[in-house]
């Protein structure tokens, strides 16, 4: 049987994880009217995946979540992010202007919220796709650590 | 006299701080430290515009509650300040700068990573010496096969 | 007009949103290229990206010509300038975009065929995503009309571009710290043109250029005012490679990979030429005793510095790309120093030389990939006697090189008639001597080349003829005969950097 030298470290980072990635949704959700919003949001679900990689090792990592999957969700976040504009666009209104997204008349605040929410999301894709990105392309070029030099 | 240079003593550690990190930026050998250097620099702009945004006596440009209306949530009402904010503008122009570093940094990683793996040293002057090398070795061989196409 | 068709056809949306379209179409190709499971179907995209920004300028350009003098604004998200973010277009910005669309599209042409070869089953999409993002972000650059937003898409399109000279390094490793030192230098660069918004926006408090030239003339003696714009100018200097901060440029074009080098020398330089333009002139007024000062006295003088030094320097490379890139420093020299004139007919001068030589360079570069690509070496050993193996790339890298000298019959001779006229009457007979001299100049370090290709025999006897690949020929033509037909017909061109001129200073419609 092969001894584990991070039990502790294992079992606490997973109680951890599903917090962190919790945490993340709720500073994505509740930044509309606190401190806080996509950017941060992405960072710490980028975070949650980082933390599961330095403990259960870069491979375990890809496999979870694998490296294409984090570039595509940072490519799908760019286009969510620019399709909100030009559906704004088809809809008869500016780039990006979210009034127009539901031919509202004034006073609607429909299109608004709706608009902020989604750029919102995109703008959580691109970044925790890209962090996480990042992350593999700098992790992937070294030698993993073994246990034995930890 | 004293009392400009005090008045703006924020600016002058702003200033002191970005002058470091470009010096480190310019002389440094290290690439890696060439790229502190340059994140330095960049983090004091960020100082700079959070300084320039700063109102006397205000809070960060996040709405407290007092000022919100009641139906915000709803998205209706209009805020009715009772607190004084500092300008928000800067802090979001800001955001984009972050944003805009971290890219900077990461590719400047990855570029060293690279060059680590082609050059194996990460010494902008040991670089340089490689590259110089191999180029007078070009040179050199091609004053030989220009002079075979003479003879 | 010529562009009259353009305008009748295109439909009713597209000239509506042309402003942010000729951006929005390549930032929103470009994650798909991302996506893009084959190598083929991505150049497709790319090129189909490029061309359809160059048709959303042209359109752009139609309107402004439809009604000379005016300006088309665009408010994102329907929010009003200047508190929201504004595209304003008008005729200076209008050229700018045609000449960076039609360079980036004749680009990404040439693209499959100079990398098809290099980069057999690597993931091509990512590198061409990194080009489309860099073409997105220069035109950005060209179209946007608010300060701060200038800059990011400056970053846009400068992070891509590291990327992409990083991308030569599976030839030559010395483009990994040709990469990294640009990266220094540009990133400096950026965060200097920060600093001087950061300083005018504690002057005017907004960020709306159009806004913030409203407000100049009551703060011509404001400190903080012309801090903001030395740190602009050192900024965007950087960008522009001014003399003596052009130390990125030479080795960036020369280990870059074939089609990125040709995309660069034609627009990145160019466009910070623009915003340079935009600021000293437009939103800065060029009869404020400061910047008339700092015209004449720091422009002018690293202007000639960089014509003879750099011009020079070509002269001793053996790397004929390493030559062209230096060329380049020289000739944004010779922009720069039309620039400094400050008059109208310095900067129409100044904007058509910038034209013209984003055509020469453009087609030099691009016969350099092609030669690059078929004989394997870019040194002039290796272009020893291509006039006979290779005619056709040959004869085009001639005509261009003619055109850098400025030989009559040429687009390049126009262009710098017009420069010495606005020195002559400025009377800065000084300065048109620096640019005889100048020229002469190059005259050698293109005599060199060309003399190696047309005069001297081959260093290996080649078995057979090579030409450039097909592909590449009929872009290298067409920007070729355009130099000669812009040479003996200058109408368009003239027309575009006279009235751009005229909409950098405010004076209404040229005539």
């Amino acid at each position: 049987m092969k001894s584990d030298h991070h039990l502790i470290l294992r079992v606490i980072a997973k109680t951890l994880l599903p917090l962190i990635t919790i945490y993340a949704f709720y500073v994505q959700f509740h930044g509309e009217v606190s401190a806080g919003g996509a950017f941060q949001a992405g960072v710490v679900l980028a975070v949650a995946v980082i933390l599961y990689a330095l403990i259960f090792g870069l491979a375990e990592a890809m496999r979870a979540v694998p490296p294409w999957f984090a570039r595509g969700l940072a490519a799908a976040g760019v286009l969510i992010y620019g399709g909100v504009g030009v559906w704004a666009m088809v809809q008869g209104g500016q780039y990006l202007e979210y009034q127009a997204l539901f031919n509202e008349p004034p006073g609607g605040h429909n299109g608004q919220h709706t608009g902020i929410i989604l750029v919102e999301i995109g703008v959580l894709f691109a970044v925790a796709g890209a962090m996480v990105s990042i992350f593999y392309a700098l992790a992937g070029r070294v030698a993993e650590i073994r246990d034995e030099d930890w | 006299m004293w009392d400009i240079i005090l008045e703006r003593g924020s600016y002058w550690a702003i200033i002191a701080v970005m002058m470091i990190g470009l010096y480190i930026a310019f002389s440094a050998e290290n690439l890696i430290k060439r790229l502190v250097g340059l994140s330095l620099f960049q983090t004091t702009i960020c100082l700079f515009y959070v300084k320039l945004a700063n109102v006397a006596n205000a809070t960060a440009p996040v709405l407290l509650a007092e000022d919100m209306p009641k139906d915000a949530y709803r998205g209706e009402g209009v805020a009715e300040l009772v607190h004084v904010y500092s300008n928000p503008l800067p802090h979001v122009l800001m955001l984009t700068a972050i944003v805009v570093g971290v890219a900077t940094l990461s590719l400047g990683l990855a570029l060293i990573v690279r060059i680590n793996e082609s050059y194996g040293t990460i010494e902008a002057d040991e670089i340089y010496a490689s590259d110089v090398k191999v180029q007078m070795a070009e040179d050199a061989d091609a004053a030989r096969t220009s002079g075979e196409v003479v003879r | 007009m010529i562009l009259e068709p353009v305008l009748t056809s295109a439909p009713d949306w597209a000239v509506r949103h042309a402003a942010v379209l000729v951006v929005v179409v390549p930032m929103l190709l470009a994650p798909l290229l991302a996506l893009s499971p084959s190598n083929r179907l991505a150049w497709i995209l790319t090129v189909a990206g490029t061309a359809a920004a160059f048709w959303f300028s042209l359109i752009l350009l139609a309107i402004i010509q439809e009604v000379p003098g005016s300006a088309i604004s665009y408010a994102l998200g329907n929010w009003e300038p200047p508190i929201g973010i504004e595209f304003r277009v008008d005729a200076l910005n209008a050229m700018i975009l045609v000449l960076i669309t039609g360079m980036g599209a004749l680009a990404s042409f040439i693209a499959w065929p100079t990398l098809a070869a290099e980069f057999k089953g690597e993931r091509l999409n990512l590198l061409l995503c990194a080009f489309l993002l860099c073409f997105a972000g220069l035109a950005g650059v060209a179209a946007t009309g608010d300060a701060f937003n200038l800059f990011v898409f400056l970053e846009v399109s400068s992070l891509a571009t590291y990327v992409l000279v990083a991308m030569g390094a599976g030839k030559d490793r010395r483009a990994l710290p040709a990469a990294f030192s640009y990266l220094v230098m540009g990133t400096l660069g950026a965060s200097f043109y920060v600093i001087g918004i950061g300083l005018l926006y504690a002057a005017t408090g907004t960020l709306n250029m159009a806004d913030i030239a409203e407000q100049m003339p009551g703060l011509s003696g404001n400190r903080s005012v012309q801090a903001g714009l030395a740190f602009i100018l050192v900024g965007l200097g950087l960008k522009a490679a001014m003399w003596p901060l052009h130390q990125w440029l030479p080795n960036a074009y020369a280990y870059a990979p074939g089609f990125v080098s040709m995309f660069l020398s034609a627009t990145a330089t160019k466009v910070a030429l623009y915003s340079l333009i935009r600021w000293l002139f437009t939103i800065f007024q060029p009869d404020l005793a400061f910047e008339s000062a700092v015209l004449q006295w720091v422009l002018a003088p690293l202007a000639m510095a960089a014509m003879v030094i750099c011009s020079v320097q070509a002269i001793f490379q053996t790397d004929v790309r390493r030559m062209l890139a230096y060329s380049s420093v020289a000739q944004v020299g010779y922009i720069l120093l039309a620039i400094s004139v400050g008059t109208a007919a310095g900067v129409s001068a100044g904007l058509l030389h910038l034209f013209t030589h984003a055509l020469m360079k453009g087609a030099l570069f691009m016969a350099v990939a092609g030669i690059c690509f078929a004989y394997q070496g870019s040194t002039i050993r290796d272009f020893a006697g291509l006039g006979r193996s290779a005619p056709f790339t040959m004869a085009a890298f001639a005509i261009a090189g003619l055109s850098l000298i400025g030989v009559p019959l040429t687009a390049g001779f126009i262009s710098k008639l017009q420069l010495g006229y606005a020195l002559l009457d400025q009377g800065w007979w000084w300065a048109a001597v620096v640019l005889v001299f100048a020229s002469f100049l190059s005259v050698i370090y293109i005599g060199r080349v060309l003399q190696a290709v047309f005069f001297e025999p081959p260093l290996n006897p080649r078995k057979n003829n090579k030409e450039a690949p097909l592909l590449l020929l009929i872009p290298l033509w067409i920007l070729a005969l355009v130099n000669i037909f812009y040479g003996i017909d200058a109408g368009f061109p003239a027309g575009l950097a006279a009235d751009g001129a005229a909409a950098a200073l405010g004076l209404g419609a040229a005539q």
